[in-house]
């Protein structure tokens, strides 16, 4: 590549950036106080690269990509950041131009996907929809191609099943639909938000299959939110851990698999049951996730954190650590890495 | 196309397709039609017997009180306005099939007549009541806040004036025509189904489909039209058959307090209001009217019910 990386936050001559998000803070102005559900989360996706989103239900996952896509409600709103992508600030884009952008240049596929369709309309239906509502295409045109679409994502008689309805169809099959209908004008970037956390393990592995296939084929960048580490293992090529509303580690993923530096990374792997080894508990990282009202000034790991407390590190609890780069590529916001004045 | 596809996985094992070719052989030959959702409606319709007979009663008796005119004149001989004193209270005969009333009318005749009017009140009224009704809900639902509180004001004030003193008031204004009733109930009709409506589209507005068709793009317009109108059509159906039903209720009691429609134009309201008083000289007055308002009502309820079955996409 001898186009510079563009807002890349490390490595060399990488790809070019798709996606930059920079200080992106989501808030919840609720009546019991404002929830902090996404606060200063730093990432960006490369062209044509799987990137994986991973921590714990509530960490923030799905609200970052909603708020990419400004899909967030009030209650909440976006309050600071910037969004850009492909060059294009999101956050400032008038409504009329950003809904053009949605579905043609973004799209985004959810966990369940029976309910993501309309229960009225058959799939082909659904597919076409997108079709006519982004290239104009007439309702026969849009049909032709919605069949060739559903085709493509595997349904080997597309035909007759661009007919079904979607209770007709099973939940790995209503996936490939939503895949189809998201990927159905060659967007520059897919965010899957958990596609296969409601499908059971075997087709999981197929749904996902599919989804590096096609990503690969039309050069779409993915971000792939789970809480999975498995399919994190298996499917993306980079990789940001979120815990509490900010982004805790960024790494390729075989380095983070191999070095986990932040605590809640290591305690994240030491909690994956091992296939066959037989244990009277599972390691569990001690404590909660803080409440996102009330959370502590400092990092918001250092409750839990068994390190700080061996390293008798005070800063942790007053001090907030910053995303810091610790080698090419491999970022972590921890001050058991980082340098700092002793409080 | 075909090179691509078969790198694919069948659903069922690992392996990839080549077989896919013969996948396609056994279901080439059954290439389907798309199905429109109204297509598929239709068929359950048609296998719902006692909504059928409904619709076929109620059909039946739409076309002879359209051609009420032609079938007096032609086919029975007689002007449903034309008096004779000296036939009062005729009970079922040859010449006058359903009996004659307190002026000597034929009441068959009357009673087709009058089922025009009747009939069209119902239906044009429920047609404003289920137009006005439909669009502000869905407005109000979709877009809430200060446009939902300012339907949902408007209604509460609307519903809390008593609709008899209401129409008292209307009425002192305007002669009761059938055009005037028309309108009238039309207009105090709607906030029924508008509450109805804005409360489907609140729920609805909220599900995965219709943030998932956010997220690919759809405007405000496709939204509700597309994808929030279809699934809150259902119910808006079966209240609107149900309401033609009340409106025809509703008209023969307001003939009854003497604000329905005024005589000589004949509606099945008046002439059972009229009736009440001579029910000792012909209760044949009384039994036909009663009967075709009962079984109007009545056919239009299971119709009602009949489409929500035929309607709701998750029955099969």
């Amino acid at each position: 590549m001898d186009t510079p990386a563009r807002l890349s936050d490390e490595g060399e001559g990488a790809p070019r950036t798709i996606l930059d998000v920079r200080g992106l803070k989501t808030y919840f102005y609720t009546d019991d106080g404002v929830v902090k559900a996404v606060d200063g989360v730093d990432f960006s996706v490369r062209e044509g690269e799987v990137f994986g989103l991973v921590g714990e239900s509530g960490c923030g996952k799905s609200v970052t990509a909603l708020s990419i896509l400004r899909l967030v409600d009030s209650p909440g709103e976006t309050v600071d950041g910037t969004v850009t992508f492909d060059g294009e600030s999101l956050l400032e884009l008038p409504e009329d131009d950003m809904n053009k952008l949605r579905g043609s240049r973004m799209s985004i596929i959810f966990q369940q996907p029976i309910s993501s369709l309309n229960p009225v309309f058959s799939v082909g239906d659904q597919v076409a929809e997108v079709l006519q509502l982004h290239e104009g295409l007439g309702k026969d045109e849009a049909w032709i191609k919605a069949v060739d679409l559903l085709d493509q994502v595997g349904f080997p008689d597309a035909e007759s099943r661009a007919n079904a309805f979607p209770h007709e169809m099973s939940g790995g099959q209503a996936q490939r639909v939503m895949i189809a209908i998201a990927l159905a004008l060659k967007p520059s970037l897919l965010i899957a938000d958990e596609p296969t956390t409601a499908l059971d393990v075997t087709i999981q592995a197929q749904i996902l299959d599919l989804l590096r296939d096609l990503s690969r084929r039309w050069k779409t960048a993915v971000i792939l939110i789970t809480h999975d580490l498995g399919v994190i293992a298996e499917m993306v090529d980079r990789v940001a851990v979120m815990y509490a509303g900010r982004i805790v580690e960024l790494s390729n993923v075989r380095e983070l698999f191999k070095t986990p530096k932040h605590p809640y990374t290591v305690g994240l792997m030491e909690s994956i049951p091992v296939l066959g080894q037989v244990k009277d508990r599972l390691n569990v990282i001690p404590g909660s996730v803080p409440n996102l009202i009330n959370l502590p000034p400092g990092c918001r790991f250092a409750p839990r954190c068994r390190p700080r407390v061996e390293n008798g590190l005070e800063i942790c609890i007053q001090v907030e650590p910053d995303l810091e780069p610790l080698a090419a590529g491999h970022l972590a916001s921890c001050w058991l890495y980082q340098d700092h004045d002793e409080v | 196309m075909a090179e691509q596809v078969k790198t694919f996985r069948r659903e069922d094992e690992g392996e990839p397709i080549d077989s896919l070719d013969r996948y396609l052989e056994g279901t080439q030959a059954a290439t389907v039609e798309p199905l429109s959702f109204g297509t598929i409606a239709l068929r359950r319709l048609l296998r719902d017997r006692l909504t059928i007979i409904a619709l076929g009663v109620i059909g039946l008796l739409v076309v002879v009180s359209v051609l009420a005119n032609v079938i007096s004149q032609e086919f029975l001989g007689v002007d449903p306005n034309s008096t004779d004193l000296q036939i009062t209270f005729q009970p079922p005969s040859k010449e006058h099939l359903l009996g004659t009333d307190q002026l000597g009318r034929d009441q068959l005749s009357r009673l087709l007549v009058g089922g025009r009017t009747s009939l069209a009140i119902g239906f044009f009224g429920a047609i404003i009541a289920l137009t006005v009704g439909v669009s502000v809900g869905l407005l109000a639902g979709f877009f809430g806040g200060r446009v939902d509180d300012l339907v949902m004001w408007f209604i509460n004030t609307l519903q809390s004036i008593p609709q008899i003193f209401l129409l008292l008031i209307i009425f002192a204004l305007f002669a009761p025509t059938p055009t005037w009733l028309v309108i009238i109930l039309g207009f105090l009709g709607w906030v029924g189904t508008t509450r109805l409506v804005r409360g489907e589209v609140f729920s609805v507005r909220e599900r995965d489909y219709v943030t998932a068709s956010r997220a690919l793009g759809a405007s405000r317009a496709t939204l509700m039209g597309r994808h929030i109108l279809p699934n809150v059509l259902p119910i808006v159906i079966v209240v609107t058959a149900i309401d033609i039903g009340t409106l025809i209720l509703i008209e023969s009691a307001l003939s009854f307090i003497g604000l329905g429609v005024q005589p000589p134009t004949a509606t099945w309201g008046n002439m059972l209001a009229k009736a009440q008083q001579y029910f000792h000289l012909g209760p044949h007055l009384i039994i036909f009217p009663g009967l075709l308002i009962t079984i109007t009502v009545l056919c239009l309820f299971i119709i009602g019910d009949g489409l929500r079955d035929a309607l709701d996409p998750r029955l099969k």
